[in-house]
Parts: C-alpha cells; sequence; structure tokens
C-alpha cells in the first residue's frame, strides 16, 4: 500500500521534523550537552559556540533545556493523548452499538462537560488539585476524550447503519466481529488522523498551563513552562521565551502535516473521483 | 441587439456540434491525477423545434454533450476540441460574456433534481422569471402573466399562487414541471432536459412527460432530451442518439431506432427485458409464510405495514411491487427481523419465526439471506472478496482452510466470475461484478430464500439484464426461492412466478402472475400498469387518453 | 415571523438556561467534590489540625455538598458571589471592571477579526486553489499550531521591544481616555486577532464553498446571470447562517484565548483575574470567573443556533 516515492513533500518535512522531536525525548540524556539543572553559565547569555542557543534565566544551557523539555512536553502530551483516545474511542464505539440508554446518558454527559471551555474547566479543577505530573495527564485525558468521543461515536454510527454491517448482523454475526472486523478497519483512517490532532491540542493545552504556571512545576520544565521563565527577557530585547515557544509551533504543524497526508491519503479508498 | 439579428438572420441548423471532444482532470486516490476524454469527437445537428433524444448507459457522456450545447462543463470537465454552432456562430469562442448572453436566453437547462436546483431562499416566482428579467426579454408583470400561463399549460394545481411558494412547499413532480416552465418562460430557441423525469416515481413520471411534450409541441421549441430510458426518450423525440463510452453507436430516427436498430449495442437496449421465463404454479407448502403481518416505526405511531399476506413457494419468485414509500421494503425488514412485526407471524420453511432478530436460531439466518440494492455498501469495503464470500461458510458450516477456498472457487464459477477476483477489493470491481458477489455471498449460506431489495436498479439495463439471468440460472440449480422487491414492473413480467402489488402499506393485489397482470384491475393497480413506459410509439398518449377515460367514467 | 421558529427559538433559550444549571452544578462539583481539600490548601501542609478545622467552619465546608451548592447558586442568582478567600474583597465588586476590560479586549479583536476574515474566506473562494487560498489555507494551519504566546510575545519582542511602537504592558485603567485605551490594547487586540483570524477564516470558506457547490448554483449559472450577482442573489442569502455560525463559534474561541493573552500583556481582565486566584487555590474566585466565562461562551453558542434557526427558509415558510 505505501509507496514511499508518493508522499508529498509536505508529510516528508512533518515526518522528518517529527522524528527529531521523538529522537531528542528519547535519548534525551545522551544528546543533551549539559544536565537539565546544571548552571554552566551567566544570566541570558547570547547564541556562541559552547552555548548554541544561549543560555536561560538563571544561567542554564537553554539547548539542553529544550532537549529535555522535549521529553517532558511529549512524555506528558503522549501520555494524556493515549488517555482520551482510548477513554474517547472505546465509550464512543460502544455508545454507536448498543445505542438506548447508555448512548443517550454518555451522550448528554458530554455535551456538558464541552459546554464549558476546556482551558476554563482545566483551570477550575486544576484549582483544587495537587499539582503534578499524573493530576496534569488525568486533566487533560479526560477533558480531551469528550471530542474523541463525539468523533468516533458519529464515525461509528455512520458505518453501523451502512448494508455490510446490516448484512453481518443477519448472519447473526455477534458484537465483538461487528465492531473489531466490520467497524473499526473503516473507522481507522479519520481516526489516526484525529490522533495527530489530538496530540497537538495536548501539547498546546499542556504548554498554556504551564505557561500560566499551573503546568510542569519547577526546576522540571516542558516547553511552556521554559517560556515562562524566560519571557521576562523579552522586554530586554532577549528571545529566549521565543526559542521553545517556536519549538511547540514546529512541533504542531509537523505533526499536523502528518496527519493531513494520513487523512488524505486514506479518505477515499472506495475509488472514483478524489477531491479535486 | 446583435444576438437577436444572429436569431432572425439565420436559416441553418439551430445546433450543429462538431467532432466534440471533453476531457476531464480525475484524482485516483493516491496517485497523480490525470487527463481522461469523456467524449471522443462527437459530432450531431439539431433543426429548428425537433426534439433529439441522447440516450446511453452512466458514463456515456450523454450529460456533458447536453450542456456543451451551453458551453458548460460540470466539475472540472474542459470543452477541449471541436465546435458548437448555435444560430450560426461557434459559442465556443465567445468568451464569457457570449456565453452569459446565450445562456438562460436562447438554451435553458432543466435538471434532473429540481428539488436541489431550486434555491431553498427565492420564491419560485422569483426564480422562474430571474433569466428572461436578466436577459431583458420582457417587464416582470408581464413576465409573471407568461409564467402562469405555462404553470396552468403544465398542469400545475393552484397556477395563479404557486409562484409564491418556496421549493420546499412542493412536491418533486410539481418542482420538476415548474423547472420545465423556468425554462419555457425565457422563450428560448433549445432547452436540454437533462433526465428530467429519472429521480420521480412511475406514476408520477408519466404526467411530467406528458406536459413536457405537450409543452414542446405548444411552443414549437427544439429540445435535447437525455435518458438513460430509451422507452421515455421514445415518446417525446424525433430522433434519437445512441452514445456508449463517449462515442457515438447509432443516430436515426426515433422509429428506426427502436424497431429496426442497425447496431449490436442498439438492438440489446431494445430487446434488453427479453427474458423467457415460464411460470411456475403455486405449491401447496410454501417456503415463507406472511399471515396478516403490521409493523410500525416509531413504537406504533407510523403504521408502515398493515396486515400484510403474502406466501412464497419453493424454487418460486414472489415479485414485489410499488413506489416509493409503499412498505415494500419495509416488508423485506420484517421478515428478517430487523423490524418485528406488532401483529401477525411469520412461518419459514415449516418454523414459526422469532419476531426479533436475536432471538433467531443460527439455521434460521442461514436459510434465509438478502442481497441489497447498493452492493458498494453492502460490501465491508475493507475485505476482500475471498474474506466476502468466505465467511459465510466458516460462520455457518465451520469450513476452513483448502476446504473453504474450494469451495469459493465453486462459487466463483457460479456468478460467472474467475478465480482471479479472490483477493481483489470490491473497489477493484465493477457494478455488475460487485453484485454478483453479494449473489455469491448469499448463496454460499445454501439458502431456501434470498430476499432481493431493488438489486437491480442501480445499474445500466445491460448488466441489470445479466443479473437477472444469472439469478434465474442459479434458482434453477439451487431450487433457492426469491422475493424480489422492485419498482419496476418490466423486470417482474420478466422474472416473477407470482405478484404482489403494495400501496400506501398494503397489499392491494396478490397472486399468479398471469392472474395480476390480467384485468379487470384494481385502480392503484390499474394506474401502475398503465404508467410503465413502453417501448413503442404513441405509447404516451394512449395512455394519457385511457387515463382520461377512466376518469370521465368514474 | 410564524409560531414554529418562536418555538424552536424559545426552545433552544430554555436549553440554554438549562444547560447553564448543569454547568454551575459542574463547575462546583469540579472545585469541592474531587479529592482536594481547599483549606488544606489555603493553609499548606504545615496547618495544625486545629487551623484546618476552623477553616472549615468558617467557609462552610462541614456542611454536606448539595447544601453548599444551593448556598453558592442562591448567592449567585441575587448577584452575591462571595468574598475571595486570599483578599476578602468582594468577588462581584472585582469581577464587574475586569469584565469590562476583558469584553473591551475581545471586542476590538473581534471588530477587526470579523470582517477581515469574511472578506479573506471570500477571496480564498474566488480564487480558489490559486496562491490566495494557498496561502490562506497554509495560514489556517499554522495558527492551529501556534500557541497563543508564541504570536504574543513575537509581537511584543517586534513591535515594543524593537521597533517601540506600542506598549509592551498594557496597563488601563479607570477614567482612561478612549483613546489611549485604544492604543494599549493594540497589541493583545492584535494577537487575539491572528488567534483566532485563520481558523475563521478557513471555516467562512468551507461555509461559502458548500453553498457555492449547490445545484441551485449551476441553475444560476446556466440563466447566464453574472458572478457577482450569483454570489450575491443566490449564494449570499444561503450562506449568511452559516457564516454567522462560523463567527458565533470563533468568539467564543476567543472568549478562552483571552486567559493566554491577558497573562502575556498584564492586562487587567479576567483571565489575568482567573489565573492568580487559581495559582491562589482561591476558590470562591476560580469558581465565579469560571461561571461567567462558561456563560459567555454558551451565550454565543445560543446566539449561533439561533441565527442558523432564523435564516433557514424551511422554517421561515413551513409547508
Amino acid at each position: 500500500m505505501l509507496d514511499i516515492k508518493r508522499i508529498p513533500t509536505g508529510a516528508w518535512i512533518g515526518l522528518l521534523v517529527t522524528g527529531v522531536f521523538l529522537i531528542c525525548a528519547v535519548f534525551a540524556p545522551w544528546l543533551a550537552p549539559h544536565g537539565n539543572a546544571e548552571i554552566v553559565g551567566g544570566v541570558w547569555e547570547p547564541m556562541s559556540s559552547t552555548h548554541l542557543l544561549g543560555t536561560d534565566n538563571i544561567g542554564r544551557d537553554l539547548l539542553s533545556r529544550m532537549i529535555y523539555g522535549a521529553r517532558i512536553t511529549i512524555f506528558i502530551a503522549v501520555l494524556a493523548t493515549a488517555l482520551s483516545f482510548s477513554l474517547g474511542a472505546i465509550l464512543g464505539f460502544t455508545a454507536a452499538v448498543v445505542g438506548g440508554w447508555f448512548d443517550t446518558g454518555m451522550s448528554r454527559l458530554v455535551d456538558l462537560l464541552m459546554s464549558i471551555p476546556t482551558l476554563i474547566f482545566g483551570l477550575v479543577v486544576l484549582s483544587v488539585l495537587p499539582s503534578n505530573v499524573v493530576t496534569l495527564i488525568l486533566v487533560m485525558g479526560v477533558l480531551d476524550s469528550t471530542r474523541v468521543y463525539r468523533l468516533s461515536r458519529a464515525v461509528a454510527v455512520d458505518i453501523n447503519v451502512m448494508d455490510f454491517v446490516e448484512a453481518a448482523k443477519l448472519r447473526g454475526e455477534g458484537m465483538v466481529w461487528i465492531i473489531f472486523r466490520e467497524i473499526l478497519p473503516n473507522a481507522l483512517s479519520p481516526l489516526i488522523s484525529e490522533l495527530g490532532l489530538r496530540f497537538i491540542y495536548a501539547v498546546l493545552f499542556l504548554s498554556a498551563l504551564s505557561f500560566l504556571g499551573l503546568g510542569v512545576q519547577p526546576p522540571n520544565a516542558d516547553w511552556g513552562g521554559m517560556v515562562k521563565e524566560n519571557k521576562d527577557g523579552i522586554v530586554f530585547g532577549i528571545p529566549a521565551a521565543l526559542i521553545p515557544a517556536a519549538a511547540i509551533a514546529l512541533l504542531a504543524i509537523s505533526v499536523n502535516l502528518v496527519a493531513d497526508w494520513i487523512l488524505n491519503r486514506t479518505t477515499d479508498l472506495k475509488g472514483g473521483r478524489g477531491n479535486g | 441587439m446583435a444576438k437577436a439579428a444572429a436569431k432572425t438572420a439565420h436559416d441553418g441548423p439551430l445546433l450543429d456540434i462538431r467532432n466534440l471532444k471533453i476531457e476531464a482532470t480525475v484524482y485516483p486516490p493516491g496517485e497523480e491525477p490525470k487527463q481522461v476524454t469523456i467524449v471522443h469527437g462527437v459530432s450531431l445537428t439539431l433543426q429548428k423545434g425537433k426534439v433529439l433524444g441522447l440516450i446511453g448507459e452512466s458514463g456515456a457522456g450523454k450529460s456533458t454533450i447536453g450542456l456543451s450545447s451551453m458551453a458548460y462543463g460540470r466539475g472540472g470537465v474542459k470543452i477541449t476540441g471541436g465546435e458548437v454552432i448555435l444560430n450560426g456562430r461557434d459559442i465556443l469562442k465567445g468568451g464569457a460574456k457570449g456565453v452569459r448572453a446565450l445562456r438562460g436566453r436562447e438554451v435553458c437547462y432543466v435538471a434532473q433534481s429540481a428539488a436541489a436546483a431550486f434555491n431553498p431562499a427565492h420564491r419560485l416566482m422569483d426564480q422562474v422569471v430571474e433569466a428572461a428579467l436578466e436577459h431583458g426579454t420582457g417587464k416582470r408583470a408581464e413576465l409573471e402573466k407568461r409564467a402562469v400561463a405555462l404553470f396552468r399549460k403544465l398542469s400545475l394545481p393552484n397556477p395563479e399562487t404557486i409562484g409564491e411558494r418556496y421549493p420546499h412547499q412542493v412536491s418533486g413532480g410539481q418542482l420538476q414541471r415548474v423547472m420545465t416552465a423556468m425554462a419555457l418562460c425565457s422563450e428560448p430557441d433549445l432547452i436540454v432536459f437533462d433526465e428530467p423525469t429519472t429521480a420521480l416515481d412511475v406514476t408520477t413520471q408519466i404526467d411530467v412527460l406528458a406536459a413536457i411534450k405537450d409543452a414542446i409541441r405548444d411552443t414549437g421549441v427544439a429540445a435535447l432530451y437525455i435518458t438513460h430510458d430509451l422507452a421515455v426518450v421514445a415518446q417525446v423525440s424525433d430522433e434519437i442518439m445512441v452514445l456508449r463510452h463517449g462515442r457515438l453507436v447509432e443516430w436515426g430516427g426515433t422509429r428506426q431506432i427502436i424497431k429496426e436498430p442497425r447496431q449490436e449495442y442498439t438492438n440489446a437496449l431494445v430487446s434488453v427485458h427479453h427474458i423467457e421465463h415460464a411460470e411456475k404454479t403455486p405449491t401447496t407448502a410454501p417456503v415463507l409464510s406472511v399471515k396478516n403481518v403490521t409493523a410500525s416505526y416509531g413504537g406504533g405511531e407510523v403504521k408502515v405495514l398493515k396486515n400484510v399476506s403474502v406466501d412464497i413457494h419453493p424454487g418460486q419468485t414472489l415479485a414485489v411491487v410499488g413506489e416509493s414509500g409503499s412498505g415494500k421494503s419495509t416488508l423485506a425488514r420484517a421478515i428478517t427481523g430487523l423490524l418485528p412485526p406488532q401483529e401477525g407471524s411469520i412461518t419459514f420453511a415449516g418454523r414459526t419465526l422469532s419476531n426479533a432478530l436475536k432471538d433467531r436460531t443460527k439455521n434460521d439466518l442461514r436459510e434465509l439471506q438478502m442481497i441489497y440494492q447498493m452492493a458498494d455498501v453492502a460490501m465491508n469495503p475493507r475485505q476482500t472478496v475471498g474474506t466476502i464470500i468466505g465467511r459465510p461458510l466458516e460462520f455457518y458450516f465451520n469450513m476452513r482452510g483448502r476446504e473453504r477456498d474450494q469451495r469459493i472457487a465453486e462459487l466463483l464459477e457460479k456468478i460467472e466470475m474467475g478465480k482471479g477476483f479472490v483477493d481483489r477489493y470490491p473497489a477493484e470491481l465493477s457494478g455488475g461484478q460487485k453484485q454478483r458477489v453479494c449473489i455469491a455471498r448469499a448463496l454460499a449460506a445454501k439458502p431456501k430464500l434470498i430476499i432481493c431489495d431493488e438489486v437491480t436498479s442501480a445499474l445500466d439495463p445491460l448488466v441489470a439484464n445479466g443479473i437477472l439471468k444469472l439469478l434465474l440460472a442459479l434458482q434453477a440449480e439451487e431450487d433457492v426461492a426469491y422475493m424480489f422487491i422492485t419498482h419496476d414492473l418490466a423486470t417482474v413480467k420478466a422474472i416473477a412466478d407470482s405478484i404482489a402489488v403494495m400501496y400506501r402499506g398494503e397489499v392491494v393485489r396478490y397472486g399468479p402472475k398471469s392472474q395480476v397482470l390480467t384485468p379487470p384491475f384494481d385502480a392503484y393497480t390499474d394506474l401502475l400498469l398503465s404508467s410503465v413506459p413502453e417501448m413503442e410509439l404513441g405509447w404516451l398518449e394512449k395512455a394519457i387518453a385511457g387515463r382520461r377515460m377512466a376518469a370521465a367514467g368514474n | 415571523m410564524s409560531s414554529p421558529i418562536l418555538k424552536l427559538v424559545a426552545q433552544r433559550l430554555a436549553l440554554g438556561v438549562v444547560l447553564l444549571f448543569a454547568v454551575s452544578v459542574l463547575i462546583f462539583a469540579g472545585t469541592q467534590i474531587l479529592p482536594g481539600d481547599v483549606a488544606q490548601s489555603i493553609l499548606g501542609q504545615a496547618a495544625t489540625p486545629q487551623a484546618l478545622a476552623n477553616l472549615r467552619e468558617q467557609l462552610g465546608l462541614d456542611d454536606p455538598a448539595y447544601v453548599r451548592y444551593f448556598r453558592w447558586l442562591g448567592g449567585v442568582l441575587t448577584g452575591d458571589l462571595g468574598k475571595a478567600l486570599t483578599s476578602g474583597q468582594d468577588i462581584a465588586t472585582s469581577i464587574g471592571g475586569r469584565l469590562e476590560n476583558t469584553l473591551f479586549l475581545a471586542g476590538c479583536a473581534a471588530v477587526v477579526a470579523v470582517p477581515l476574515a469574511i472578506l479573506l474566506g471570500l477571496l480564498a473562494v474566488r480564487y480558489r486553489n490559486g496562491p490566495i487560498d494557498k496561502l490562506i489555507s497554509g495560514l489556517a494551519l499554522a495558527s492551529t499550531s501556534f500557541p497563543e504566546f508564541f504570536i504574543g510575545y513575537l509581537l511584543v519582542y517586534f513591535f515594543a521591544v524593537k521597533w517601540q511602537i506600542f506598549p509592551a504592558i498594557s496597563t488601563v485603567f479607570d477614567g482612561m481616555p478612549f483613546l489611549q485605551r485604544l492604543q494599549a490594547v493594540v497589541l493583545p487586540a492584535a494577537a487575539l486577532t491572528l488567534v483566532v483570524l485563520a481558523h475563521m477564516m478557513r471555516m467562512t470558506r468551507a461555509a461559502i464553498l458548500n453553498v457555492m457547490q449547490s445545484a441551485y448554483i449551476e441553475t444560476a449559472e446556466l440563466k447566464g446571470l453574472r458572478p457577482i450577482d450569483i454570489i450575491r442573489k443566490h449564494a449570499f442569502p444561503n450562506a449568511i447562517a452559516p457564516v454567522v455560525n462560523v463567527v458565533m463559534l470563533n468568539l467564543a474561541y476567543l472568549v478562552v484565548g483571552v486567559v493566554v493573552i491577558e497573562v502575556i500583556f498584564v492586562y487587567p481582565g479576567m483571565g489575568q483575574y482567573l489565573v492568580d486566584h487559581v495559582t491562589k487555590r482561591d476558590v470562591p474566585v476560580v469558581q465565579a470567573v469560571g461561571l461567567v466565562f462558561a456563560a459567555v461562551y454558551i451565550l454565543l453558542n445560543i446566539v449561533a443556533d439561533i441565527a442558523a434557526i432564523l435564516a433557514n427558509p424551511r422554517l421561515r415558510h413551513p409547508k
């Protein structure tokens, strides 16, 4: 199915950049020239050959902080996405196939949760919960699972009324066959693309929380937290805060490019004229 | 104005299309976009006041050719070669302004779905007179008067006030007539009718067809009439042009085309429904017996089946006929248990079937199979033909490995497809092949009865014919009974042993085929039978006259 | 105006009220029933049991949850939002001026963003698949990927620090002249505009394109109408509802974006107030501000729905 030559340039860039960020995240201790909390120079030293990205607000090597930041950012975002995805997809699929009161109840609850902006509700809840990584992942995962629920339910409902599913029901197939062999293979492409978007959202949400001081707590820092640490430099013309902010944008764009490509590649498997 | 001058000065043919070549860009999934040729150098001429029928299967390029007379290419379609000479000038060279001047003035268009072609935000009258106003052919008051006259001519109810309504407030058959009035209101030289009756029920179609024909005759407008139904086009056309794969097959007078076709393909189209089938007599032990079944949606609020009783005999075909909303597909849902009946009972192979699907035994499910109208959505696009046909074998008979593969090959043989198809996905099959695979899937279960829900109505006539022949051959071989749901009476005449006519959830006429199709008829069956277009010159006039007489007699 | 429409609008409004109550329950539950202890949070780990007990009693934390909810709700309905734990100030008073500031900022952004987005959306449709269209989809991709603070600090870095055109910190105070106030919010309003603009124009483009691809547009083309008339007479009346919908949904999005932007520019609005008090774990303030944000958000969503109902000819002219 996958022909390497047919991958468009945009998707190539996306894959490449995402790959680099992932490698940074996995091999952070080996790649980073200095320790995460190690003070190696003066405050906000400019970029130089010893400190490629300069130093931060208390003299730590910014490049090393960025590499460790990649690890924390991606780690939390991946876990939150995994949680939101499994929770949302399982409940959404079940609601679509089971129907009845379970569907109605779940859907109303999700409507209610979605009627409060996620960031606001996140802040409300975080005002009473202990600030640690587990809380963050749980809050992000649960709040975001509402969107996954909506999508997977809608996709599954669409597939569930198609004739081939009815044919399987008439044959006498059980629920497991219907969900895993009839519905899931056909729901995969929108869900995989959504996975990408949810991950981006998780990165942005985490960054926003950390930037507001309610996410990852010092001395550890994700990229959003690093923006907060270095933001006071901006008024003195020191762009240190812009570097982690740009990294977030870059990661989000590259994942977006990959998700777009996956969606385009798999939308129209039924043949015929594509979206011109 | 220049164009008015052209209209009067010119005395050659109205429309002269020479060597027309039309291309489109297609975007196959995962591949580079490519150019395909839709129309390969077709030429035609049309004299003033004449009607030319363009006929062909889907993909023949008939709509594309029709729209080229307005210099219009739909959805990325481009006219890349040839000339379209209208009233003596090549409109392809006229530029955007020249094209605008002729659209809605010299040539008007009637679409297949008037419901979509009217703007939901405006009243009908505003839309009907819009083109004529735009081109300055009259004052508003006078145009509205003309529109009302046209509404009356087209036998629309309340011609004085129907223009006040919005599109969604008017029925489909009426909208189609309003659209014809809209085309006529500009007093054009040519109207392009693009399948104007295809989306309508057969009893509505005949009225719209008669209205269109009268209007063409009385106004003297020329027309290109595009359809896939030869019997329909034979009623309105002076000449017929048969197209296939964007090429001309045959072009001649209507009588010659339907009576003495010269090309093999035309002949096949003309004789499409001639299937040899001897009617079998009912047995004493029906395989399926539906007794007094009543069913409804929404917890008893809308009754969609009222006290329905029919029998199906082993190895025979019951055709269930009716228009949309008659409850014929609902009957299938009641029998399969998807919509459990509220009252009545269903006996199958001597056993009483449980009402709900979930209470039925595996054997009940196996012996009662179903084939759907849309073969593409009846198969999981992510499964291969082998999996699709093999699953019932595994599920019902526990067949695995070599034994199952052997059986799949046999079934593919039966449906006249080779072993090479085992690893194909549904998207890689043609429409007819898809439906054959669905038949094989049903056969794999070794059923006693197969419910066929409009299985040929999405297919081109020749392909549909092949499917019907296959079904009959398989019936002889496997001794399987069919319940054949359709709105197409020609199909019914071809293959049924007995017939049930349904109307508004009730069976209004039921019995062996010869008996059901012999007079005296009840009112609805009469209307239905007399509405089916026959491939005969003058059928429409006869049918309408017969109907008026019946109305007068009442 | 016919009665089915009034009925639908009334239903939608009633639903909004029900939703608001449900949201108030949710917000209350979010701060009270979760396993955090407000008293503990305020006093910290080192607090003595006696101090904790005193504070609990003072806050009424020993009452069952539903009693506390209705006490709170009763207060909210009578305009009494309670007092801030940390400063003891009346919350309703503090919110008043800040809400005004926030609405002023969001309003400035909306006044620029909405017409601009619709205009650009129209341009993208007019020159579909051309360079303008490509640029717009590129910007939209970027905009959904850029964190708000990236846009915000870029603006500060260039406009306030490098070129020194606008202030980096948006100070506003009571009685400030309008023009001066406007100048103070230029940068945050610009940042907010950029945050919502691309998204709004992409959605506008999709909505208009959807209308332009309808069969009745083809009918209009085949009547020989000029492109401008096709858009004005046939596309526009059908595009109003989806576009209004798009605008409202994005304004709702703007309400959320304002939180981060206010923190960046140290702007004395609701967002800043909320974040401060979340950090201080000042639950009554968080509840009140959360409820106000949710109410604005729900209100905008209702307006979007009602606009869609009013613009639907099927509902305006029933059979």
